[in-house]
Formats: C-alpha cells, sequence, structure tokens
C-alpha cells in the first residue's frame, strides 16, 4: 500500500516555463490544480508561558508528575522536573491540575451545522447528486459558530469540519485551529494536508432510495453504493491519465490545450495521488471491509472510519490496512447499522492494534471528548484489558492528529511543538474537572475564570450573553 | 446442537426470572436519598419486594441471600425522565417507532402508551444493567401539540412494566410545535387553554337541570383524559424553552391549578425563582448550553444548579432513550457546573419519583419502599463507576444485555469464525 505523500501544496507549486532540450521556449504549462483558498492563519498575541507543578500526559502514552511546562513562539519550549522559568513569563501554578494535549475532533459539522440550526444555517449537505466531490466544507464554514468558543471551553484546539453523510463523496474536509476568525480561512490550520468526507451504508441509500422530489435516483442499495464510489475513481482515472498525457505533450513544446478542469476529479484524483485524506462514514463491519476493497482497487489508504460502530469485530483487519477508526464511547441503535454499537469498541479495536480515535459529530459531544475517552477506558478495563489514562489520552490527541496529517506540528507534548494545550481542574478522567485554560499556539482561547469570556457575534444583545456556558 | 442448547439456556433464563426472595446488602455505604442522610456498614433487609430495614450494621437473619458490598456505594436504583424506552427499537429505518405517531392519530391526547411498550426491547437490559430500573416513558411526537398519555416503567422482569399508568400528559408548547400546530405560538396557547376551560370541572347545576344534562352528555374522552389533570390523577408535562413560553407555563398552572412539570427548559434558570413559587418542577437535561434556536439563547449548563438553588425540584435526563443510561454522567457534569451532589443524586432519584407522583413507594432506600437498589462500584455519578448489583423491585437482575453478549462474542477475533 503506497504511504501517505502528505503534501502540502498539491501538484507543485505555480505554473511554470518548461525548456525543452532544444533551447525553444515551450507554451506555459497549465497546472490542473493551482492552490487555493490558503489558510491566512494569525498566530495569537501571548507571553512565554510557565505552566509549573503540574501533571501531564504526553499524548503518546507517557504520563509526568510535577513538571514544568513553557511555551512561547507559539511553540513548546521546555517540559520537565526542574525546567528554569524564563524571565517575564507568565507562570500559572500548576500544582494539582493537569496538562495534556490539546483534543482534537476529527469529525464536526460546527460552522456547517452552526447554532442556531436554522433552515438558513443547514449547510452541510450538498444533496442533489451522490458524488460532490467538487464542495469544499470550508465553504460552508461560518467563523460565528458559538459552538466553537464551547468545544474550546471543552479543551478542543483543532478540528476537522466535514460535510455529511447524505452523498456517497460528500466533499473536501477542513481541518482548523479552533481560533477566532472572520473570515474562514482566518480558521484553517496552516500546512494541513486536505480531507474529503465519503459514506458507506444507509445513509446515501436512504436519501436518493426514497423519494427525492419527483424522481427517484441511484444509489438505492449498498451495491450501488459501492458502485459509485468505484465508477468515481475510474472516471478521475481517465482523468488523470488526460492531464499527464497533456503535460508530457506541453512540456515536449506540443501545441496543446489543456483538459477543461472537473472540479469533483481533480478531488478524486487528489485522493488517488494520496493529496487527499479520506475519512469515511461507515458503520457496520462488511462495509468497511468493502471500502478497503475499493482502497485498494484504486490504490490509496483510508485515513479513517468514521462512526465505525463494528470497528470491534475487525480490528486486525483495520491494523492491517492501516485505517483509523473514529468513534463514539456509547452510541448505538439509532438506526441498524449502528445496533450492534457496544461500550467497547474504542479499547477493543485499540487492543487489536488498530488506530483509535474518540470523535464527536455533536456540537455538545465535542464540548468533552476527555469524558467519552474516560467511558471507553473504564469499560474496556472491567472487560479484561489493561490500558493506562495515559495511553488512553492517544485516541484524544495523536490518532486525531495523524489521521489528519497534522501529527508533526500537534497532538503531543514534545518540545518543538505547537503548544495547543489544556490545563485541566484536576485528572481529565473525571466527570468532575473542567478545562480551566485551553491554548492554541500558546495562546489563551479559553480562560473559565475571565468573566469577560468570548462571545461571538450572534450572541452579543441576546439573553445570556457572557454567561458562563 | 451447540445452538440448540443455548437457546434452551437462554428459554429457560427469559422465563425462569428469581422468585422475589429475602435478600440482604451488607458493608456498604448506603445514601438513603433520605435528605443527604449516609449510613456507613449498611444492612439493608429486602423481602417480597419490598424493603424491609435499613440500618448500619446489625445481624442478618436466617433465610437471606447476601450480597456483600463492603466498599461499594448503595444508592436507590436510578430513574430517568423523559424516555420512550419501549416505545422505540431503531429511531431511523428500523420499523415501527410507536413512540411516534402520524398525523392521522385520532384525538392524540387520549392516547396512552401502555398498549405500546414492548417488555423485550432490548433497550430495557442496556438501560437497566447501568443502575436505571424506573423510567418515564412517553410519545415522542404525535403530529399535534398534545403528546398523549405517559407512564411510569420499572425496568424489571417480566410482561407488565407499569408501575404507574397514565401518569402524565405531554404537551409540546416548543417553538417548533408552534410552527407544525398553526405556525405560530398564539395559536397553540389559544388551543390549549381552550381545550382545559372545556375539561375543567363546572359548579354543580341545580338538581333540576342535571337530570336533563346527563340525558344530553355524550362520551367525550378528550375532555374525560384532561380531566385526570383536575382530578389530580395525572401531571401535565409542558415541553418548552424560552424564558417567555415558561412565563405562560407558569400563569396555565395559576390560572388551572393542575399538577405541572416543565420539561426541557432551556432558559428555565432565568424563571428560576417564579418557577419556585408556582411549585413547578423542571425536568432539563444538563448538557444544553448551546442557542440551538431563538428560544434556547440563554441555555447554560449552570441551569440545574440555579434552579436547585432557588429550590426548584429538577429531574434529569440522559441522551435521548437509547441513551438514557448516560443520565449519571449528564448530572455530574451539572457537579462541574455548581449542582451539590446530593441535589445530582435527587434529580435521579427522588425527583422523578416525586414529579410523576410514585414517591410512596419509590425513590428512597427506607422501610416499605419497593426494593430498587444499586451496588455501585463507587461514586455513582463518576464515568469509571458500574453498577455491580442492580435490583428492580426486589429482583436482582442479571448483568447481561445484547451489547454485552456481542462484547464477549468479539473479544477475541477470529478469521474464520465459525457459526456460534
Amino acid at each position: 500500500m503506497r504511504p501517505f505523500r502528505n503534501l502540502r501544496v498539491f501538484a507543485g507549486l505555480a505554473a511554470v516555463a518548461a525548456v525543452t532540450s532544444t533551447g525553444i521556449q515551450a507554451q506555459t504549462v497549465v497546472e490542473r490544480e493551482p492552490a487555493a483558498f490558503q489558510s491566512t492563519y494569525t498566530r495569537l498575541d501571548a507571553p512565554i508561558t510557565a505552566i509549573t507543578g503540574v501533571n501531564a500526559f504526553d499524548g503518546k502514552g507517557g504520563a509526568m508528575t510535577n513538571v514544568t511546562v513553557v511555551f512561547g513562539g507559539g511553540e513548546i519550549m521546555a517540559i520537565g522536573p526542574s525546567v528554569a522559568v524564563p524571565n517575564g513569563a507568565r507562570v500559572i501554578d500548576g500544582s494539582g491540575k493537569w496538562l495534556t494535549p490539546g483534543i482534537i475532533d476529527v469529525h464536526s459539522h460546527l460552522g456547517v451545522y452552526p447554532s442556531p440550526a436554522t433552515p438558513s444555517h443547514s449547510d452541510g449537505n450538498e444533496v442533489g447528486e451522490p458524488v460532490t466531490a467538487d464542495a469544499w466544507a470550508e465553504h460552508s464554514n461560518w467563523p460565528q459558530d458559538p459552538g466553537f468558543i464551547r468545544a474550546a471551553a471543552g479543551g478542543i484546539t483543532a478540528l476537522q469540519l466535514l460535510p455529511g453523510s447524505a452523498n456517497l463523496v460528500g466533499g473536501r474536509a477542513v481541518t482548523l485551529k479552533n481560533v477566532p476568525g472572520r473570515i474562514a480561512q482566518d480558521m484553517k490550520f496552516p500546512g494541513a494536508p486536505h480531507g474529503v468526507k465519503l459514506a458507506c451504508g444507509e445513509n446515501p441509500k436512504r436519501v436518493y432510495g426514497s423519494k427525492f422530489g419527483e424522481f427517484f435516483s441511484r444509489p438505492h442499495t449498498r451495491m450501488g453504493n459501492v458502485a459509485g464510489y468505484r465508477q468515481a475513481f475510474a472516471d478521475a482515472q481517465a482523468y488523470g491519465r488526460a492531464w499527464d498525457k497533456y503535460t508530457r505533450d506541453a512540456e515536449a513544446g506540443e501545441d496543446v490545450l489543456p483538459p477543461k478542469r472537473d472540479l469533483k476529479m481533480d478531488t478524486m484524483l487528489g485522493i488517488m495521488n494520496g493529496d487527499i485524506l479520506v475519512h469515511t462514514h461507515c458503520y457496520r463491519a462488511d462495509d468497511m471491509g468493502s471500502f478497503m476493497d475499493v482502497a485498494d482497487e484504486f490504490g490509496f489508504k483510508v485515513s479513517a472510519f468514521h462512526h465505525a460502530s463494528e470497528s470491534y469485530k475487525i480490528g486486525d483487519l483495520l491494523a492491517e490496512h492501516g485505517a483509523c477508526s473514529a468513534m463514539w464511547a456509547d452510541w448505538y441503535g439509532f438506526k441498524m447499522e449502528a445496533y450492534d454499537g457496544i461500550r467497547e469498541n474504542i479499547p477493543f479495536v485499540h487492543k487489536s492494534g488498530a488506530c483509535a480515535i474518540v470523535h464527536s459529530d455533536d456540537d455538545i459531544g465535542i464540548q468533552r471528548l476527555n469524558q467519552e475517552a474516560a467511558k471507553a477506558l473504564a469499560d474496556g478495563n472491567r472487560a479484561g484489558l489493561d490500558i493506562s489514562k495515559a495511553e488512553a489520552w492517544i485516541w484524544l490527541s495523536l490518532n486525531p492528529a495523524k489521521s489528519l496529517g497534522i501529527d508533526d506540528q500537534t497532538g503531543t507534548l514534545e518540545v518543538g511543538k505547537d503548544a495547543d494545550v489544556v490545563l485541566w481542574s484536576g485528572d481529565p478522567f473525571s466527570v468532575y474537572t473542567n478545562a480551566e485554560l485551553t491554548f492554541v499556539d500558546g495562546a489563551v482561547i479559553w480562560d473559565r475564570a475571565n468573566p469577560d469570556r468570548a462571545v461571538m457575534d450572534f450572541e452579543l444583545g441576546q439573553p445570556g450573553e457572557g454567561d458562563l456556558k | 446442537m451447540k445452538t440448540f442448547l443455548k437457546s434452551v439456556a437462554l428459554a429457560g433464563l427469559v422465563s425462569g426470572a428469581a422468585a422475589a426472595d429475602k435478600i440482604a446488602i451488607t458493608g456498604g455505604t448506603a445514601f438513603t436519598m433520605n435528605g443527604d442522610e449516609r449510613i456507613e456498614n449498611a444492612t439493608i433487609l429486602v423481602d417480597g419486594g419490598k424493603i424491609e430495614a435499613v440500618r448500619s450494621g446489625g445481624s442478618v437473619p436466617a433465610g437471606y441471600r447476601v450480597i456483600d458490598a463492603s466498599g461499594k456505594w448503595v444508592t436507590p436504583g436510578l430513574m430517568a425522565s423523559g424516555t420512550q424506552l419501549g416505545l422505540v427499537e431503531v429511531s431511523l429505518s428500523g420499523g415501527i417507532v410507536d413512540a411516534s405517531a402520524t398525523a392521522k392519530a385520532k384525538d392524540p391526547v387520549t392516547i396512552d402508551v401502555t398498549w405500546a411498550i414492548n417488555p423485550d426491547s432490548t433497550l430495557i437490559p442496556i438501560t437497566r444493567i447501568e443502575g436505571i430500573t424506573r423510567a418515564a416513558t412517553g410519545m415522542q411526537s404525535t403530529g399535534d401539540v398534545w403528546l398523549g398519555q405517559g407512564a411510569v416503567i420499572h425496568l424489571g422482569d417480566g410482561y407488565d412494566l407499569t408501575v404507574r399508568d397514565r401518569a402524565f400528559i405531554g404537551l409540546n408548547m416548543t417553538g417548533s410545535s408552534a410552527d407544525a400546530n398553526g405556525g405560530s405560538r398564539a395559536v397553540i396557547w389559544r388551543d390549549v387553554i381552550t381545550a382545559l376551560e372545556k375539561a375543567e370541572p363546572q359548579p354543580a347545576m341545580a338538581d333540576d337541570d342535571k337530570d336533563e344534562k346527563a340525558k344530553e352528555k355524550k362520551p367525550d374522552p378528550v375532555k374525560d383524559t384532561l380531566a385526570r389533570l383536575f382530578s389530580g390523577e395525572a401531571t401535565l408535562v409542558v415541553a418548552a424553552h424560552r424564558a417567555a413560553d415558561i412565563r405562560n407555563v407558569i400563569k396555565l398552572k395559576s390560572r388551572f391549578d393542575i399538577n405541572i412539570a416543565l420539561m426541557g427548559g432551556a432558559e428555565a434558570w432565568r424563571e428560576a425563582a417564579a418557577l419556585a413559587g408556582a411549585g413547578i418542577p423542571v425536568i432539563l437535561n444538563a448538557l444544553d448550553n448551546l442557542p440551538g434556536s431563538f428560544e434556547t439563547l440563554g441555555a447554560t449548563q449552570a441551569n440545574a444548579a440555579r434552579l436547585h438553588a432557588a429550590g426548584v425540584t429538577i429531574a434529569l435526563v440522559g441522551r435521548g432513550t437509547h441513551n438514557a443510561r448516560l443520565m449519571p454522567q449528564y448530572a455530574g457534569n451539572a457537579v462541574a457546573n455548581g449542582l451539590p451532589w446530593s441535589a445530582a443524586m435527587a434529580a435521579m432519584t427522588t425527583g422523578p419519583a416525586e414529579i410523576f407522583g410514585i414517591a410512596d413507594s419509590y425513590g428512597t432506600l427506607a422501610e416499605g419502599m419497593d426494593a430498587d437498589i444499586v451496588v455501585w462500584s463507587g461514586d455513582p455519578i463518576e464515568l469509571d463507576t458500574a453498577a455491580e448489583h442492580v435490583m428492580i423491585v426486589g429482583e436482582e437482575i442479571d448483568l447481561v444485555s445484547r451489547q454485552t453478549k456481542l462484547r464477549d462474542r468479539y473479544k477475541e477475533l477470529s478469521r474464520s469464525p465459525a457459526f456460534r
């Protein structure tokens, strides 16, 4: 299986003028997909900060007691039992408290299905045809969703916004830093690869198989779902070959017109090239099995199956493929494909050697993913596993960061990594614990003690403005 | 053959529910829910489905099966308010959901959910093994503001789970209900007040008129159902969120003098004193803190704490029906936002008992009460705590559900599993 290439900018940097071996200036070669909608994220101002005497989970399986953590310039500068506090640093007494890497939610619809959930705000499912690979979730993101601040209060420092699951290919996902933004690009995680949302099972076949307007359209069945993905990839193969030929010919100095750009095919091709990370909504073990075969057929890897209620039945196969499972601790039964959900899904997947992630898919759940991990951990250990809290934190930060291709920047407490961290009032696996301070790149985005806490535009001048939510 | 034997064993399990026997729970720390009472080294005696005695220490009489609860916490079984337990198996595209009637349903207020409750629902074991022994269950939607008559059930074994039928009448006065039932709150409030006025007991008439009127009387099931509110037999559970709507609920209480509980009440904290004054309890979701619509702008996780501080009786819910079992986690979040621990426990025991009219038989560990008792590995509200023994009306249930069977089946994976 081809590894991710994890390219930061797809398909080259800019259109280049090719020079042929004869020295004749050739025509400009048109690039298929020039970079667009670049991140305009700007780190918030923050002093150098030292949190002293704190306990910590490092996010990669380790725990530390009574350490000092220093960060500044957006990065973690030092961690250890005898770290000197730089002069002029903001010092926070962390004694009796816990510090962790910020929680990363790989499955959120904040911004695309924001609060208030009025029909006018319903921007998550581009229903109408089953393959809408040309739609990008970031173009639906409303940065004023009050849910972003609530998520910060739950320790969320980064998140992936996804299109909904009505379509076989819902469109591109976007990874955000959980920071304020005037425009959606202000929130984009710099350098994060694109993701894409696909969906297995009931949703696409229900949306299209039931009467839709005045007509029925495909898919109606699971076999129709699989046929839908395969044809879309096959179309993209032909599209890619046409562009390859054009590029070869143009570089050889031939007078050729570039093929017409097809935004859907750009996404499908990006998946096969390994540039766009695949996030597939899939509940049943057999649906995941079929989808992994589609991935093998077209030469890509599944970054994560989302919801994945039956991952516990195929943990070994998921480990072999290298696919993560992004799961709830205990949701089940709301439809047939979720009927076999069990409370031990997350720890059983972890035990199989596969990558387990705790996700929300919910504007309430995203506020307490640490509690979801705590429940899953307790249930797993009660079923005979032996997983530590430190190990379980991997489900909340490092594994999600890996599945989003941002683990070289965030997801663990390590020197040089982004200072995306949370200071908890106590053990973050206790229901009684609150996030006191949440930092993104070393800047405070949530301060529970501050009465002048952030208020989104929508909540200004409304009942409850500025209340502790 | 193996499969056959297993089904025989299973059948035995289902039909052969242990008869209520004499049980003693000893050595635990009991939180009786009689105020803040906490009894160390508690001995709780159960006989014939009832609690016989609750005391510290003392010997266990002969003939009692002993459950050693040393080092454990013992509480009444919890009660989830606002569920559709027994009325839903799979919510979406999974066949009929009895909790949702269509607009074809006539006179929705007269619907009685006990006709639809399925005691074989897998949700019942899934819920009870987490220490939830009782629930209020009712219709979710009827195509009308009136949601019919809900029941209080226990989650034990047996065919009839009903503890109190027609215990409450559901009424949906939220914005979405107004939108669907006339397009304006002004319409639904008019309709509800008209219906209640019609059902309101009239002053006695002179004797000579009475015979004449009696002859004319036609059966009126709607009126008869609503009359149960005026007789105190049923509680009106009104869903509303916006402060202005909650003020209407308070007016309704003062106009008709019936038992009313507020359901949802995202902005109830803004009217906390008035609700306390009117004696209106609130059934709430402790996690609601988003402005999901213009009627929940003031939603905050401090709702429970603020209502309690004002003297309002509260009851908690979990996440819908499938995860009604998450109620203790929700309670924990309320505690993390200022609700005292004992008040959170009360909101899962005595609070709902009072609201749904079963406080004489359930809610506390006391002599004469139904023996709904849970032995927990620790603090029932904490995330890593489990229910280790669950007793419902005197019978200890097996801690087995469809989910635990799936768990046990897939604990070890096989590349080529045989049929089993």
